[in-house]
């Protein structure tokens, strides 16, 4: 059973496809790919326990700081290069997007939407730094330090010229219901793009 | 790292100790061509086994060794040893090289003193000791020879091959010259290839011993003396690259022997007490000839330079996932020449894992045992088990 943003992400991954992982956690999503969808690749992760949960698993990993940049990754070498709620983590989001397109065809990327309506009540109308599922960090120790929402994504998108192929939106532990599907910006509390260079 | 004087005190053997071992002798009649153009008539190769191979002789683990390692990688020779052999902290029962499952075979490399013909070897040809005249050997050499060992002991394909530093080497050697015949490559604390600072401290060792007056060319057995100052200078200036600075500053600081200053040369600081006990142990075990003959291994390692420099080419016919590990306090093969190595496989679409493990002890790290380190290597080695089918003795 994968996170609901990671299940998304599984249909989204053509066969045999050659994948690079940023922030890949336990290494599920990879696994699980490489199993069923026979898809190569690496995935990159800081923290020491993801690192050793890849590696008993059998999933190539390599112990990576994702504000380093990609630059060891040569253009244009994967089909497609997938960074799931670490977007937010980020020194640079903006730039990890440049490089991620840069090294893939093609990038899908999920992070907590901070326009949850969740997240509104939280800061608009009880005044409080949201604390949720998505955000389970207090104000003081997150690693969140980018956060953004739905719109905030497809301006970024858009004002770098790139091509939204797909969007979806998470809630909880279920894709989103047809009220986010409308509002996602509202009623999404992950956001989920799939995006490449405009041709 | 030997912490302290031996004790001579026996302890019972631990519980996750492979035990009481015995090394046996491999004899090999057929010539051995080495890359510097002479050939080996025939030569000896001593080594230790544990664990048991399996019936499908699919569980062995080939283990490298360093510049001053040897065969005498777990256990203990008798009850009376002070200590285990170098790699006791990883290869044992229930350790990250399990002898429960698998079956470990761990050499001395030729040109070494432990053992396997090199220098301090009789040469038929001569009659003499071979001392200098034993041909210079190459890391792929070494890893020939290790072929012709696993042919003597029946075994088509090695689980892994695992080697720390120098070791190392010879197991990104493996998977290039050998690459049906190893199915996991661990590469730990190494570098494809020494710098220009690497051989720099390399050459100052091999000054040290050669400029000894007691060297005579290498012939010093039959002037029957050794370079003992040459060669405890040689091992006084490794040793300070296999730790780190803060290894040393916690181990020693500015720790005086006695209270005050006594302005002479003598022994004051702690840290010189140290190396020249490490520099006087080592002098008194181990032969100049090989010495100088394994650092001339290392600073000749460049797989890369027939291809241009292009690492990832040389990898290219390497079939078996990695396992490359580094140690964030190694200034001697620091993490950048690892993750050089990682890069390479990358771009040469290998599979590759690669950890950087947070340790305050420099080099020597990867002799020590430290709970991320254990965490990794086993988690590695139980997957190349599961993968291979390998189980359990009981």
């Amino acid at each position: 059973m994968m996170r609901a943003d990671l299940e998304l992400i599984y249909d989204w991954v053509p066969q045999g496809a050659h994948v690079l992982d940023l922030a890949c956690g336990d290494g599920t999503l990879l696994e699980t790919l490489s199993q069923q969808k026979n898809v190569s690749g690496y995935g990159l992760e800081i923290a020491p326990d993801g690192i050793t949960a890849c590696i008993a698993r059998g999933v190539s990993v390599i112990e990576h700081n994702l504000d380093d940049g990609l630059g060891a990754f040569a253009d244009q070498s994967y089909d497609l290069v997938i960074m799931t709620q670490a977007l937010q983590a980020l020194r640079r989001p903006d730039k990890m997007l440049d490089e991620m397109l840069r090294v893939g065809k093609e990038g899908i990327i999920t992070f907590p939407n901070f326009a949850y309506w969740r997240h509104r009540v939280h800061l608009g109308i009880r005044g409080y730094m949201p604390v949720s599922k998505s955000l389970p960090h207090a104000w003081y120790d997150t690693p969140n330090i980018h956060l953004s929402t739905f719109n905030d994504f497809e301006h970024l998108c858009r004002d770098k010229g790139l091509m939204i192929v797909d969007r979806a939106v998470g809630v909880g532990d279920h894709r989103g219901h047809w009220t986010s599907r409308l509002w996602p910006n509202l009623f999404g509390e992950i956001a989920i793009f799939r995006v490449c260079q405009r041709t | 790292m030997p912490d302290s004087h031996p004790s001579a005190v026996t302890e019972p053997i631990p519980a996750d100790s492979v035990g009481l071992i015995t090394p046996e002798v491999a004899h090999f009649d057929t010539p051995l061509a080495l890359a510097c153009g002479k050939v080996l008539p025939a030569y000896d190769l001593v080594y230790e086994t544990y664990g048991t191979l399996n019936a499908q002789r699919n569980n062995a683990v080939l283990i490298c060794h360093a510049l001053s390692g040897h065969h005498h990688a777990a256990g203990y020779h008798s009850l009376e040893d002070p200590k285990p052999g170098w790699w006791d902290a990883h290869i044992g029962p229930g350790k990250s090289i399990d002898t429960n499952r698998f079956f470990v075979v761990s050499l001395n490399n030729l040109g070494g003193c432990h053992g396997s013909t090199g220098p301090v070897s009789h040469n038929p040809e001569t009659g003499r000791q071979w001392g200098p005249d034993f041909p210079m050997v190459t890391v792929s050499d070494w890893v020939n020879s290790q072929v012709r060992l696993a042919d003597y002991l029946g075994i088509e394909r090695f689980a892994a091959a695992v080697g720390g530093s120098l070791g190392g080497m010879q197991v990104m050697q493996w998977t290039t010259a050998y690459p049906e015949r190893i199915a996991n490559a661990v590469v730990i604390a190494a570098t494809p290839r020494l710098s220009a600072q690497n051989i720099a401290f390399n050459e100052v060792a091999r000054q040290a011993i050669r400029s000894d007056p007691e060297f005579h060319d290498g012939w010093y057995a039959e002037h029957d003396t050794v370079p003992r100052r040459g060669l405890k200078l040689a091992r006084m200036v490794g040793h300070i690259t296999y730790l780190s600075e803060d290894a040393m500053g916690t181990k020693f600081g500015r720790d005086l022997r006695t209270n005050d200053l006594n302005f002479g040369y003598e022994v004051e600081f702690q840290v010189e007490s140290y190396l020249r006990y490490q520099g006087d142990t080592f002098s008194n075990s181990f032969d100049a000839n090989t010495y100088l003959l394994m650092t001339k291994a290392l600073d000749y390692f460049d797989p890369a330079a027939i291809h241009g420099g292009d690492l990832a080419r040389a990898l290219a016919p390497a079939q078996c996932p990695f396992l490359v590990v580094s140690f964030t306090t190694d200034w001697r093969f620091p993490p950048p020449r690892s993750r050089e190595l990682v890069d390479a496989m990358v771009s040469a679409g290998k599979p590759v894992s690669y950890v950087n493990i947070d340790s305050p002890h420099g080099h020597d790290a990867f002799l020590l045992p430290e709970a991320r380190y254990q965490a990794i290597f086993s988690g590695y080695m139980s997957r190349v088990a599961r993968d291979l089918g390998i189980r359990e003795a009981r």
